[in-house]
């Protein structure tokens, strides 16, 4: 039986990974794919705590999770969509208005 | 035990360790061609590998339950989802080569590996044991024991999920919902605009010879030559934009394979101010109205 820790470090990798592309990437929909690869990641870790513990707390943590991203990106991508419409741009670079 | 628990029976330790191996390594790839392509649809894909791979690993860990919502609710739903967004902002939006801020590239790549560093550290150090033995967690019980830990210790949180979808479908439409600032046209002025469009009747279908049957291909009017008015504009637009990126593009094969291919095919679809082209005589008024008509109805439509 493999480790919980190999899935706890597999977590870990998608998460820096995930970090790196909403720090680099400068299309919001790409921003926004990353973030849900870092919540994904998280999940993973809870599902693999809540086997190292052997119960279902951590099951019910990472089900909430994943209600409150589909939320997240319900909300997000409207937001996009209407600053698409207004800008005709999909770049985190583009939408400074509340700059200085 | 019969239905779910044969995704969760806790696979044999051999083949957990070789699933989770090859799991592991085609999902760090995909994540990493996640954030190197340029393209967000290749981005998309590229994520639901990861988050069917991420299905998989709930599988192997007795939650049986989560794997299906993940397939269900994320690879189904939410990546749909961004899907239709990208083809809303453009199937080829792809992100801006410039950096705003110098040297940001790299202080995010250090940041990360650092980052990855502390983590994997971490991990490391902590004493993380065996799984303890399948319990209620991953047999035939998954199901009912999340649900009676929802309903029981998190029925408050589970309440107040409920008030945050809602606020956030609403808000969702708000955000999305648009007012309309012309009243409607009906189908008297739609009728009325046909008429005095100078071509009431529709535009002629595109030419399918025995060679082609591909819509980019003109129709032959009766003298021989092209009717530009049987290509639709999009397919015009298309072909010079991809004209023009090819240029662009530092390699010159892509043009030289265009051209060949383009070059003995006289159904190509030209630029409509190229040749005037001895048109039939009464057509020859409206075909030279043509190339407006379907950019005018493309950017109305795009407007929306």
């Amino acid at each position: 039986m493999i480790s919980p820790a190999n899935y706890v470090a597999l977590a870990a990798i998608l998460f820096v990974i995930g970090a790196v592309g909403v720090l680099v990437r400068r299309n919001a929909l790409v921003v926004f794919m990353c973030v849900e690869l870092m919540l994904n990641a998280v999940n993973l870790a809870f599902v693999a705590f809540a086997r190292l513990h052997g119960d279902l707390t951590g099951q019910v943590i990472a089900f909430f999770v994943m209600v409150v991203a589909a939320a997240e990106v319900v909300v997000g991508l409207a937001i996009l969509t209407s600053i698409f419409r207004a800008r005709r741009s999909a770049s985190v670079d583009d939408a400074n208005l509340l700059k200085y | 035990m019969a239905h779910p628990v044969v995704l969760a029976a806790s696979a044999s330790s051999n083949t957990e360790v070789a699933t989770f191996w090859v799991l592991a390594v085609i999902a760090v790839a995909a994540a990493l061609g996640m954030i190197l392509t340029r393209r967000a649809v290749h981005c998309a894909i590229l994520l639901a590998v990861v988050m069917l791979i991420l299905a998989g690993m709930y599988a192997m860990q007795g939650a049986p339950f989560l794997a299906f919502v993940q397939v269900i609710v994320y690879t189904g739903a939410v990546l749909m989802l961004f899907l239709f967004v990208i083809m809303i902002v453009g199937i080829t939006a792809s992100d801006a080569v410039v950096e705003t801020i110098r040297g940001q590239r790299v202080f995010a790549g250090l940041a990360g590996i650092a980052l990855l560093v502390l983590l994997i550290l971490v991990v490391g150090h902590a004493t993380i044991g065996q799984a303890a033995p399948a319990g209620a967690r991953n047999s035939a019980q998954n199901i009912s024991g999340l649900a009676r830990l929802i309903f029981t210790t998190y029925v408050f949180p589970f309440e107040v999920t409920s008030a945050l979808l809602i606020t956030a479908a609403l808000g969702a439409m708000v955000l999305a919902h648009r007012e309309r600032t012309s009243p409607k046209p009906t189908q008297r002025t739609l009728s009325r605009r046909r008429v005095a469009s100078g071509r009431p009747t529709p535009l002629p279908g595109p030419g399918t010879y025995a060679r082609h049957n591909a819509v980019d291909m003109p129709a032959l009017l009766p003298d021989g030559t092209q009717s530009r008015l049987s290509v639709s504009g999009v397919l015009v637009n298309r072909a010079a934009e991809a004209r023009a990126s090819a240029r662009s593009a530092i390699g010159g094969e892509v043009i030289g394979a265009e051209q060949e291919r383009a070059g003995p095919d006289p159904g190509r679809p030209r630029r409509p101010a190229g040749h005037g082209g001895p048109g039939g005589g009464a057509e020859a008024p409206a075909h030279e109205r043509a190339p407006e008509a379907p950019v005018q109805a493309n950017g109305q439509e795009e407007d929306r």
